[in-house]
């Protein structure tokens, strides 16, 4: 469903060409140009301020840098903290990728392709996790894992509750996706001899590879922004890149240049991969939404 | 109808026994079935790590939400003073959570109010064939790829009274700010939040408009406009229509996403001033860790979860009805 929409505007694009190529519109350059620097105004004056000084931004606020210090982005490249930081944000959001998609595949299979009594009851029970913000959970959430579990300040501490909570969409997502697999290959791998779990691993896996790339990109983008579990579950070197943003910001904030610097870079991991998977998360979301 | 005593009952958690219950020679394809306790295994152990991720993590902790709320509890010791109600009395009489309780409507409100005339109007616009279309698409996604932490710390540098660059560009115009500056000032903070989140999910909304838009076949346009419709007549008669959908259920993303607001506030403003932009969550974070009030944060919990889910239930009612959501019957329409 998800990669059908994706590849649909493909072959409609030579009849669009020819009828929508129009005379230049001012109006519609004129909106366009307004929702560019919308967008795009405010993070690339982040990434121009870390490249002023700060008495340059204070004298001038609405500047080009000049000259251009580079200064400020090698303190922070300098800056230990920042590649903690970013290792523990990368930790975290793989695990909880990883466990999200091992734990969502492996329920979601018989979800989708076994006929038992009281599967779409169980189903069911998955959905209505959609409907649990995470926010209500979070404070016992906080005291279950730090005092029961003594999880605290560990990267599954975190990952774990991240991944359940991504479950329930992910269930959502997969299942349509595993029953649209035809039960024919099923039946011929079971005449040659092969039990469901085979198939699982042989037949399932690697036909679900879109379906599990579109969650696990879903999964991964969620993690890596996260705040409020890891504001009250991390401290000190095990803070993840957007607690240390948050952290310098107010620990140095006079140093408007060097903040800017700081959060710039920290836009950089996130920017690349995440407008290098945009298809992927677009699909992800607009294929949750239809069901 | 009646079950075999061939058939697997008592594995547990509904997912015991087969469809079918009585051992007959079926059709072939359902005998690919080998025996009903091993498939009633298979399903458990397949089921099982999500199920205890699931319990562990969303089911235990609403439970213990629930708990703490009826009781009056600083985080020491066990959970014995017991005060029934009161925590949600308080909560419902506090003018702080009311505030809050406002706030997060305002917000969802208004999100739909701008968000879903201007992220339909870009998108119509983008859809057009246009140079440099697939980069235009991407700037527009910018905002909503970047957490909202990061936005906000960015947005907070931009805000700040006097250095930051949108008071310095208001006054080229001669436009005065607030003197606390826009987030200082408790009759703009929250509007201007607004704008911040404005800016982080229009984006959101065109990219999934235009995701819908593409599902509107492009022979339908042409025909209408061989018929002699105008570009407006065809977006108003032919698109739209065929788009709502996929409005219905972004509005229903952003009215869940509203419901829960933190991250932005809290770094922008943390609730103030004057807990002008207080909302739920931070409200019930504030209870729950800076002041160890739990038994306060879980009536605010719950309170939070019943609000979202009536209006949810309502949304599904009154709006998402209209959308079939019977599989079989949505797949035939596309």
């Amino acid at each position: 469903m998800t990669t059908a929409t994706l590849t649909a505007p493909a072959h409609s694009e030579p009849t669009k060409t020819a009828s929508r190529r129009k005379r230049f519109n001012p109006l519609v350059g004129l909106v366009i140009l307004i929702v560019v620097g919308f967008s795009l105004g405010p993070v690339l004056y982040a990434i121009l301020g870390g490249f002023r000084t700060n008495a340059q931004l204070a004298a001038d606020p609405a500047g080009l840098p000049d000259p251009w210090v580079w200064d400020n982005y090698a303190r922070v490249l300098a800056d230990g903290r920042f590649w903690t930081y970013g290792l523990n944000s990368l930790a975290i959001a793989l695990l909880t990728t990883a466990l999200v998609v091992v734990c969502g595949l492996m329920a979601a299979y018989p979800l989708s392709r076994y006929r038992f009594r009281g599967r779409e009851a169980l189903y069911m029970v998955f959905v209505l996790g959609l409907l649990f913000p995470a926010t209500v959970a979070v404070i016992p959430l906080f005291i279950i894992i730090s005092r029961d579990l003594s999880m605290s300040n560990t990267w599954f501490g975190v990952a774990l509750p991240q991944a359940a909570f991504a479950l329930p969409m992910t269930i959502v997502i997969l299942r349509p996706f595993l029953q649209q697999i035809p039960a024919e290959i099923e039946e011929a791998a079971s005449i040659d001899g092969a039990g469901r779990i085979t198939v699982f691993w042989r037949m399932m896996l690697p036909l679900s590879g879109p379906g599990l790339v579109t969650v696990g990109v879903l999964a991964f983008v969620n993690s890596w922004n996260a705040y409020l579990l890891p504001l009250l579950l991390l401290q000190g070197d095990m803070r993840t890149l957007p607690l240390g943003v948050a952290d310098y910001s107010t620990q140095y904030s006079s140093d408007t240049a060097g903040v800017f610097a700081f959060t710039s870079l920290s836009m950089v991991p996130a920017m690349i991969f995440f407008l290098a998977m945009q298809r992927r998360i677009v699909g992800g979301l607009s294929g949750a939404v239809k069901g | 109808m009646m079950t075999s005593p061939t058939t697997v009952e008592s594995t547990g958690a509904g997912v015991a026994a087969a469809g079918r219950s009585e051992q007959r020679p079926a059709s072939p394809a359902r005998t690919r079935r080998p025996r009903d306790w091993r498939m009633a295994l298979e399903v458990i152990g397949f089921t099982a790590p999500a199920l205890v991720l699931f319990f562990m993590f969303i089911v235990w902790p609403m439970i213990r939400a629930v708990e703490f709320s009826f009781f009056r509890w600083k985080g020491f010791g066990p959970l014995v003073d017991f005060v029934g109600l009161k925590n949600y009395v308080s909560v419902l009489t506090n003018d702080v959570f009311i505030g809050a309780l406002l706030n997060n409507l305002f917000v969802v409100v208004m999100s739909i109010v701008i968000q879903l005339p201007v992220g339909i109007a870009v998108a119509l616009l983008l859809n057009r064939k246009m140079r440099f279309q697939g980069i235009l698409r991407m700037i527009v996604f910018v905002p909503y790829v970047l957490a909202e932490v990061i936005a906000g710390v960015v947005w907070f540098q931009l805000l700040q009274p006097q250095y930051g660059v949108i008071d310095s560009i208001l006054g080229m115009v001669g436009i005065q700010g607030p003197e606390q500056g826009f987030l200082g000032d408790p009759k703009y903070a929250m509007w201007t939040v607004m704008v911040v989140l404005t800016w982080k999910y229009l984006g959101l909304a065109i990219i999934l408009f235009l995701a819908g838009l593409q599902g509107v076949p492009a022979e339908l346009d042409e025909a209408a406009q061989i018929d002699g419709a105008t570009w407006w007549q065809t977006q108003r008669y032919v698109t739209l229509p065929l788009l709502g959908p996929t409005l219905r259920t972004w509005g229903f993303l952003s009215m869940v996403g509203s419901l829960q607001l933190f991250d932005m506030v809290w770094i922008l403003t943390k609730g103030g001033p004057a807990n002008s932009t207080m909302t739920m969550a931070t409200f019930l974070i504030n209870e729950g860790t800076r002041r160890s009030n739990y038994g306060i944060a879980g009536a605010a919990s719950v309170i939070l979860f019943v609000v979202a889910l009536a209006l949810a239930l309502v949304y599904q009612r009154f709006i998402l009805r209209r959308d079939n959501p019977d599989y079989a019957d949505k797949a035939a329409r596309r």
